[in-house]
């Protein structure tokens, strides 16, 4: 018995340091919300966590640079993450026009734009002067526009193999899940490991400090916004490969979801403090609830009712230190 | 004083632009009846931009007020127009609720944004519930108002520069406004100056269901009827108005007759873009760039007003 008790101190430890980790509640929520369902619903669970890691993928992508625009500080938000996923998708998929020889180009096209369109949100942030939030929200216009005129409606299929990929999977992962694993992967070593991602840290928790020590506050914000826009549109071309075309309001639901992501996942909303692995937990967590809702037979209201309370509440029990600037 | 004046001289003069241009393409618009139709939706979006101007004067902001407005707009045409008692009640809860949402961001220290963005999830999804297809009545009473003839100049300019007025002197002539505005310039200050910060943030947050339920009823006795999205594209509105109008989105810097001008000039700009033929793809563009051309122009003011 003796040895019991000296023994549960040791392995308490890591569990102790676990469970310190801002971004394990996420996963938690997400277990218990996978078991909630995989109880009701009556197909396996292999598959619900098949699916699940699958529409996490495309939330965990856009989340991946809604992070880093959010850690800029507050009033850094990227609000033309829909638009920018609809118009590269739309564009992507009209140039391939179907044809499998051009989907490496088509996933350029894709980037192009992303690029593009990030140029486009933060030209207007430095030389306009614009707060981020309006800015990109009235960029996002600008594309939505764009994607109108250059869709019309038009429903162009991916290429074959593309939609194979997008749709497919190996070993029980599906391809986007490693693509957005390898991302989330990418913008961890970013942020802990390289320089880069300390500028980017320090610039949300002082900004005035930050350029004063030297830190190219301009150079390193212009490629946060790039690269937000970038994932975007990655995660819209993804997107409309899965889904077997682009269409119009394809990204709206990854305004919030975006956001919400990055802030159950645990990174702070005002900035200086993020937090790559709470975006997974919480991308498979805020997909995990709907289908939850989903599988106890709820109708669209009461869906939505309880998705925003869980998102409030969730907020409201885990972030303690939001606004202690 | 000179500095708040210039302020307001950007939303003015770009109102007074556009204004121009619409009546150069459209020469009878200039007229009571033309004026009516060009300004036929002022009134609850100039409401509902005064409702996000409350929660951007506390520096936060709402990405609910649409879904709120929605909802509220499905309350009037239904439980108020069938058992009056019980719907305002509902609309009274609604203010309530969102006084506690204020209370609750403050008392926990909670980001606005994700608290309200999940906000619009519970009253999207509430609008949902009441009345699941478009449809429901108007209060007779309300269209009554709504419809009422102004002499000389038409309800639908006169109103929201009334209702500018009365936030004005509630917000910048009262010692209520005065505080409030306090909590968005330096909350830290005012809570030393023995202020509770939850009761501040919960009244600004109750001021702005106010006027979203305002809002939402003015909404349904102009359009007699409601569904659960009418108002979606209001949270963007609103907060493009406060902005266009002068605001600032940090340090309580809000002006009431800036959001409502700004509120009006993009009602104004909507009409502006159908009179232009402009084909309906570039319609959303179109009001983006305005935003953008606008936002430009603000530019050079405020470095005029530093210089000053």
């Amino acid at each position: 018995m003796t040895d019991n008790t000296s023994s549960t101190e040791e392995p308490l430890n890591p569990v102790r340091i676990l469970f310190s980790k801002p971004w394990i509640w996420a996963f938690v929520a997400a277990a218990l919300t996978f078991a909630a369902t995989s109880l009701v619903a009556g197909s396996g669970a292999g598959s619900l966590f098949y699916a699940a890691l699958t529409f996490a993928a495309f939330s965990a992508i856009v989340g991946i640079g809604q992070m880093l625009v959010i850690t800029l500080g507050p009033g850094n938000v990227d609000l033309s993450i829909p638009a920018s996923m609809t118009l590269s998708a739309t564009l992507a998929l009209k140039f391939m026009d179907s044809e499998t020889a051009l989907i490496v180009p088509g996933l350029l096209v894709a980037i192009g734009v992303g690029i593009g369109c990030g140029l486009v949100n933060f030209a207007l942030i430095l030389l306009l002067r614009i707060p981020p939030i309006i800015a990109t929200l009235s960029a996002s216009f600008l594309y939505q526009s764009l994607a109108i005129w250059s869709n019309r409606g038009l429903r162009i299929k991916p290429p074959e193999p593309l939609a194979d990929f997008a749709t497919g999977g190996a070993l029980g992962i599906p391809n986007v899940a490693v693509i957005g694993i390898l991302l989330a992967i990418c913008a961890w070593v970013l942020l802990e490991r390289s320089i880069a991602g300390r500028w980017i840290s320090a610039i949300g928790q002082n900004l005035r400090a930050a350029r004063l020590s030297g830190v190219p506050v301009n150079a390193v914000r212009f490629g946060v916004y790039v690269n937000s826009a970038v994932c975007a549109a990655l995660a819209g071309f993804l997107l409309a490969s899965f889904s077997g075309g682009a269409n119009l309001n394809m990204g709206t639901e990854y305004m919030l979801m975006s956001i919400a992501v990055v802030v159950i996942g645990g990174s702070s909303i005002g900035g200086g403090n993020s937090n790559v692995p709470g975006i997974w937990g919480a991308a498979l967590f805020m997909f995990l609830i709907v289908s939850m809702l989903n599988s106890y037979g709820l109708g669209a209201g009461v869906r939505l009712i309880l998705t925003g309370l869980v998102i409030v509440g969730v907020v409201a029990l885990a972030s303690r230190k939001g606004y202690d600037v | 004083m000179t500095g708040d004046r210039l302020r307001l001289a950007l939303p003015v003069l770009s109102l007074a632009v556009l204004l121009g241009a619409v009546f150069y393409l459209q020469p009878r618009a200039m007229s009571y009846f033309g004026l009516n139709l060009l300004f036929n939706l002022a009134i609850p979006v100039a409401l509902a931009t005064i409702a996000q101007m409350m929660i951007i004067m506390v520096n936060d902001i709402d990405l609910s007020i649409g879904t709120f407005v929605s909802f509220c707009a499905c309350v009037t045409a239904t439980f108020v127009h069938d058992t009056p008692l019980i719907g305002y009640a509902i609309l009274a809860a609604a203010i309530l609720a969102y006084a506690g949402l204020g209370a609750l961001i403050q008392f926990r220290g909670l980001p606005a944004i994700v608290v309200t963005l999940g906000m619009s999830f519970v009253w999207g999804g509430l609008a949902v519930l009441i009345l699941p297809s478009p449809g429901g009545a108007s209060p007779e009473w309300l269209k009554t108002l709504m419809s009422y003839k102004t002499p000389l100049v038409p309800i639908a300019v006169v109103a929201p520069l009334v209702i500018a007025l009365v936030v004005h002197l509630l917000i910048k002539r009262s010692w209520v406004g005065v505080i409030l505005q306090g909590v968005g310039g330096n909350d830290r200050a005012m809570e030393r100056a023995g202020w509770s910060l939850v009761k501040l943030r919960a009244s600004a947050y109750g001021l702005a269901g106010l006027f979203g339920v305002l809002a939402g009823m003015c909404l349904v006795g102009l359009t007699t009827a409601a569904d659960a999205n009418i108002a979606l594209r209001y949270t963007l509105l609103s907060i493009a108005g406060v902005i266009l109008g002068g605001g600032e989105f940090v340090g309580g810097r809000i002006s009431p007759f800036g959001a409502v001008i700004g509120a009006l000039t993009l009602t104004l700009a909507a009409s502006f873009l159908s009179f232009l033929r402009l084909s309906p793809d570039w319609q959303i563009g179109a009001q983006g760039a305005i935003l953008i051309l606008v936002l430009a122009v603000r530019l050079l003011f405020v470095r005029k007003e530093a210089a000053a």
